[in-house]
């Protein structure tokens, strides 16, 4: 033990660094949240009332995806897509794409179950008062469906966030990256990652306490 | 083609009996410990409860990279000596110990409480109500979770190749390195990732149906 010396001035120093990362990785979880929400919803919507073979693909995706490692998918996604001719991705971009396509598979399971909950006496009484499909879907399924899923929602986000540290894989500058960075530049190896678990735990914690709020805001029954 | 997959399989088989080693101790690892910490989670006095209690709330608020990371890299500052094996087998039980540990605790907290007031009643001692009252209800509940953890496991060690420890994916880029034929390897090695979880899955359903209370 002796040989270390600790120096949290160095640590500090580069808190800028870390701050942004940690900026950035929220940034990302979100993004990845909304893109995933919106093929989730295509995906739970196919496979609940789409055809044989959508159902089919549908169900293949999800349990493809769940069950292959993400850092297989951030590699694809940076070395793979190039090499297919798809160049239009930096390594923030195609990690956005791998975190995407990996949080809808488990989003795609959260909608549907959060639409098959609806009661079905909402869809009939929509359909009582003469909606059309479109019309229940959006003003009848998908608010209550909101409100139901927002807990897995929330939980989905900070995992996502959780998952954003496998970014500095491909080195895209987030907190795990800049944790990583002071580690390798000024060998203050304990101080590095004592602050990146620290403001992990900070930042996972504190995003949980507000959607706790959020969530009893719009809860179903209050 | 031909003789790239025959140059490629035997590493990339190599890599899946790295990767389902790693999975296999750490599941092990994990399951014994976590057992142990879910325990004191319930049962313990209030130190042992704090103690458990921010042992499993830190770590799962901690993403897994970092925690590898920082039991490679920050515990040798301390004069602790690891291999990247041993480091990544450590930092992942360690994760696997809390995720466990809290389906334990919710298995055994789903159980009525009537239960164990019941088995008090009829004289048992603490071991004998969880051994043949409490757990014999509470182990068939946390089947499903814990085969999850078992495929996050499989899916986390992964994540060891950043130490450089030669499972299924950094066998299958060292393959990619080589041949420069991405798309055939990328896509076998996610196959061969998808078949060890499914098959695990798959156990996990035969064991639900096992255990269920009511047969069909």
């Amino acid at each position: 033990m002796g040989a270390y010396h600790f120096n949290w001035f160095l640590a500090w120093q580069s808190f800028p660094r870390f701050y942004w990362g940690l900026a950035l990785g929220l940034e990302l979880a979100a993004l990845s949240l909304l893109i995933g929400s919106v093929i989730g919803m295509a995906g739970a919507f196919g496979r609940s009332f789409g055809p044989t073979w959508l159902r089919l693909a549908v169900m293949s995706y999800v349990e493809f995806i769940r069950n292959v490692p993400l850092l297989l998918l951030i590699y694809f996604a940076f070395y793979g897509l190039p090499k297919i001719g798809i160049t239009m991705f930096d390594n923030v971009w195609s990690f956005v794409v791998a975190l995407s396509v990996y949080s809808g598979a488990y989003l795609t399971e959260v909608f549907r179950a959060g639409v098959n909950s609806v009661p079905v006496g909402y869809t009939e009484a929509a359909k009582a008062v003469g909606l059309m499909p479109w019309q229940r879907v959006r003003l009848i399924i998908l608010p209550v469906t909101f409100r139901i899923i927002l807990p897995s929602l929330s939980n989905t986000f900070i995992s996502l966030f959780k998952d954003t540290a496998l970014a500095s894989a491909v080195a895209v500058p987030e907190l795990t990256y800049a944790a990583e960075w002071l580690n390798v530049n000024t060998f203050r190896t304990i101080e590095a990652w004592t602050f990146a678990a620290v403001m992990y735990l900070f930042a996972g914690y504190g995003i949980a306490f507000i959607l706790r709020r959020i969530e009893r805001r719009y809860a179903v029954i209050r | 083609m031909l003789h790239d997959m025959s140059f490629a399989l035997p590493q990339l088989l190599r890599g899946l009996g790295v990767t389902l080693e790693i999975g296999a101790i750490v599941v092990t690892a994990g399951s014994l410990a976590g057992f142990v910490v879910g325990l004191s989670l319930l049962y313990g006095g209030f130190a042992v409860r704090l103690a458990a209690r921010l042992y499993v709330d830190t770590i799962r608020g901690l993403p897994v990279l970092v925690l590898i990371f920082v039991i490679y890299f920050a515990l040798p500052a301390f004069g602790l000596r690891f291999s990247a094996f041993q480091a990544g087998i450590t930092a992942l039980s360690i994760f696997a110990t809390a995720h466990i540990a809290e389906i334990v605790r919710g298995g055994i907290d789903s159980i009525p409480r009537a239960q164990m007031d019941a088995a008090k009643a009829v004289g048992l001692t603490f071991w004998q109500r969880l051994h043949l009252v409490i757990l014999p209800q509470a182990v068939r509940r946390m089947v499903p979770s814990w085969v999850n953890v078992a495929v996050e496991i499989v899916k986390g060690s992964a994540l060891l190749s950043l130490l450089g420890i030669i499972d299924l994916l950094l066998a299958m880029q060292n393959v990619v390195g080589v041949t420069f034929s991405p798309l055939p390897f990328y896509g076998l090695t996610a196959f061969l990732y998808f078949a060890v979880n499914f098959t695990i899955s798959r156990i996990g359903g035969l064991m639900e149906r096992r255990f269920a209370y009511l047969k069909y």
